[in-house]
Parts: C-alpha cells; structure tokens; sequence
C-alpha cells in the first residue's frame, strides 16, 4: 500500500493534467485551477527544504570541525541575520529599510563581481586553450571570433559584412543545433513523464527502485 | 624554452590586468561608437509601442538575479522609460527570489523619474515561487495566484488592474532572465494561452532563444547588453547599456587578439620543436 497509493496518485493527477488541456469543461477547468493553486502552495515548500538543508550542512561541518568551517560560521550568521531582517523589522521591504540595504549593498554588488568576474577567466582560459588544432576547432573559433566582433559596434565599423555573417551563424547553424537539440530534450522529456505516470521510472520515490 | 613557448606560459596576472585596463579606459574616455539596431530590438520595440495607453497593462516578468543585474537592468529600465512615456500601464512580477529588490529598485527609479503614480500607471506584483505553476496560474486568474500586491493590497483595490483577469487581458508580457524564466514564460504562456511573449536575456543565453524567434513564440528579444544599447538608442535615452558597449567593443577585440596571438605562440613553438626533433635526429 505505501507503494501502491503513491504510483495510483502519480498516475491520476499525471493523466488529468494531460488529459485536461483537451477538455473545456467548466468541471475540468475548476479542477485544473485547484490544482495549480495546490502546486504552488507545495513548491512553497521547496524553500523551506532548502533552508533546513542548508543549515543541517553547515551545522555538521561546523559540529565536525571541519577545516572550512570559518565559511559554514559566516553562511550560516548571513542567514540568521537576513532572516532577522526580513521577520522583525516592520518595514521590511520598504526602500532604506536595514534588509533592502543589506541586499542593495552587500548581496548585489557581490554577485555582479562574482559574474563579472567571468570576462577575466574567459579571456585567460581563450589565450590558453582556444588553438586551431583541428578543422572542427578551426570552425569553432572563426565563428567565435566573428560573433564577438558582430554582436559589438566596432564590428559594423571594421566592415558591413561582419554584422551579416553573425546574423547568419545565429540564424541558421545555431538555430539548426538549437532545434535539434529541443526536439530531443523534448521526446526525452515526454518519454520519461510517460515512464513516471505509467509507474516504470520509481526513482522519485526513492528507495533505490 | 624558446620565446614562443614563454609567451604561451605568460603569468595570466598580466591577462587580467589588461583586460582590468581596457574595461576601465572607456568608461573615462567614451569612444561613442554607433550602435545599430537589429530585427529583434525593433520587433520588441515596435511591440511595445502599439500597446494602447492607459488601458490593458504591460506586464514585466523582472526575473533576473543580481549576478546579471550588469547586463539586464538597463533593459528593464529602456523598457519602463518607454511604457511610462507611452502612458502604458505597467505591471511588474518576478519568479526569482531575489528579484524582488531588484525589481522594486528599476521600476522606482523610473516611476520617481517620470512622475508615475502607484496603482494608477504601475503596480507591483512580487514574488511567487514556482515557475511553471505561476506562468500557468497566470493564466487562468490572476488574483489566484497573486490575491495582493507586494504591498498587501488587494487587485481589486488597484485602479490599473481593474477588468484584468488573465493573459486575456494582457497585450504583452516581457521577461527580463538570465536564467530558464525566459523559455518557461514562452511554453506556459504563449503555448497553452497564446500570450505574446518578449524577452531580454544575457549574451551567452541569447542563443539558445533564437528558435522561439524563428517560430514566432517570442515577438522580440533584447540579448545582453548590445540589446539593452539598441533600445536605449530607440528610445533617445543613452544610459548603461550604450555605456558599455565601448568596454565590451574592447574587450571583445583584446579577446580576439589573444587568440591569434595564443595560436601563432602555438604554432610557433611546435614548428620549432619539430625543428629540433629533426636536428637531434
């Protein structure tokens, strides 16, 4: 039975949301809009997890003394401290408000110099690694090398052309790989949610079958 | 160790340091280079500006993180500077968690700077987790999945939103992501409800919704910050995004310098390896 119902539910609500998008019944609609109230109200959840997740990670490198535990000490007091933010202060999501300046100038600026960060090692990691070696790696790197100087107003200056052959790899080599590419991911995602509603694929269940 | 093979293993501290420079230089000395507007910029452009004013609102899905804030606000702000100059009513949304602040920061910015008043021209939406549950949600009603505003107040208390029930109502959604929002907002709501969809999106993922263009799914797409550029100079209003594209023209060309000379380092040094090979022979 702790099996069984789980599969039955899986396969009652998988179906119904596939079978729904056929029938515009006013009964079949209600059903549709009740459920999606149910799934966001669940995935509300996922938050929750993931906060006890995270604790329970860094409280057990920090209880087993663990040799980057200064970092776990600093997660772990940056989320006490937003959290604390976020639930005592009145006013927290107004403009000015100790959380949004927390956020504006401590959150934002260090996430943008994390990305950022990107176009250093990038251009390290093409100096080092990006060599004509073979006729694929060739191709690769004159297209790499027209997108960048395309998508960039000092390509249109160096020559007409340039803005024209970018639109072209966009449009027609990526855009072929691209489909190709979603069609798969696509038939694959329909096969496996076949496979989880007919209860072959039990993974989600966990247990190990 | 010949000179080829000590350039290749040139300490990447001097990397760095020019690409530090060559970002940095055009910021105090603007080359003011022209930038050209592409077929996706204008259709998104062209788009927006057929939304009737003051009537059916604009909504902006402002579904970026602060990692892509660089690249993306200047596209959330082009856009509120020309829904609000249009009087387009403008309601703002986010599915990402940390949105939020972000979303609060372009659309207050804007609306202080234009003399919008809240409730009547835009109003916030806030958060709400779970992607395709909210996209489709949406769809259906929107005070299910959003009964108030950010604020606490109630939809039916917001002058702009009244009549306003679902995707129906709404002549245009744009997400600005740097992350699946961009392709999610194109499956659930412009498949299942036929919800005209725009996005603006970061560079590298600008690729990957080429597709949705071809087809028609998306109507417009801003990619990076030559996107956001694009707009700014649609709309008159040169801010961040035509800023940097100086820096970015730069460090695109010391990017390609690099390669090539990374490639003749390389060909250089085993041309004469296999020299030696053969002299030792």
């Amino acid at each position: 039975m702790r099996r069984q119902f789980p599969l039955a539910l899986c396969f009652i609500a998988g179906l119904f949301m596939a079978v729904q998008y056929f029938i515009p019944h006013p009964t079949v609609q209600d059903m549709y809009e009740r459920l999606l109230i149910w799934l966001q109200t669940l995935l509300a959840f996922a938050f929750l997890l993931g906060t006890v997740s995270l604790v329970r990670l860094h409280y057990h490198k920090i209880r087993h003394r663990a040799d980057d535990r200064g970092y776990s000490w600093v997660t772990l007091l940056a989320l006490c401290l937003m959290i604390g933010l976020g639930f005592f202060h009145s006013a927290h999501h107004a403009q000015g408000s100790p959380f949004d300046k927390m956020f504006q100038n401590v959150q934002v600026p260090i996430e943008a110099t994390m990305f950022s960060l990107l176009a250093f090692y990038v251009a390290s990691a093409a100096f080092r690694a990006f060599r004509a070696r073979t006729l694929e790696s060739t191709l690769l790197l004159v297209a790499a090398c027209i997108v960048m100087l395309g998508r960039v107003p000092i390509g249109d200056m160096i020559h007409s052309s340039i803005p024209a052959a970018t639109r072209w790899i966009l449009e027609v080599p990526n855009l072929a790989a691209k489909r190709g590419i979603m069609i798969g991911v696509g038939l694959g995602m329909m096969a496996t949610s076949l496979k989880i509603i007919l209860g072959i694929e039990r993974a989600w269940m966990g247990g190990g079958d | 160790m010949n000179i080829f093979e000590r350039f290749m293993q040139i300490d990447r501290r001097w990397i760095f340091l020019a690409i530090g420079i060559v970002v940095i230089i055009p910021f105090f000395f603007p080359l003011g280079l022209p930038v050209t507007v592409t077929e996706p910029v204008q259709n998104l452009y062209d788009a927006l500006d057929e939304i009737p004013p003051n009537g059916q609102p604009l909504l902006l899905a402002i579904d970026y993180a602060p990692a892509t804030l660089p690249e993306l606000e200047p596209m959330s702000l082009a856009l509120l500077r020309h829904a609000f100059s249009n009087d387009i009513n403008v309601a703002v949304l986010t599915l990402h968690p940390a949105g939020y602040g972000l979303a609060e920061r372009a659309m207050n910015q804007v609306a202080e700077e234009m003399g919008q008043v809240y409730g009547e021209d835009y109003c916030f939406l806030g958060f709400r987790p779970g992607l395709s549950a909210v996209i489709l949600g949406l769809g259906v009603n929107i005070r299910n999945v959003y009964p108030e505003d950010a604020y606490g107040t109630s939809l039916n208390d917001i002058p702009m939103l009244d009549g306003i029930r679902n995707y129906d109502d709404i002549p245009l959604l744009i997400t600005l992501a740097g992350w699946s929002a961009a392709e999610a907002w194109v499956l659930y709501a412009h498949q299942p409800y036929g919800q005209d969809v725009g996005a603006g999106v970061t560079a590298v993922m600008a690729t990957d919704l080429y597709p949705f263009l071809d087809t028609g799914q998306l109507v417009g797409l801003l990619g990076g910050m030559r996107g956001a550029a694009e707009y700014e100079g649609l709309i008159n209003h040169p801010d961040a995004g035509v800023r940097g594209m100086d820096s970015q023209s730069a460090v695109h060309i010391l990017i390609i310098i690099l390669i090539v000379l990374g490639n003749i380092a390389y060909f250089g040094a085993r041309r004469k390896k296999r020299e030696m090979e053969r002299d030792a022979a």
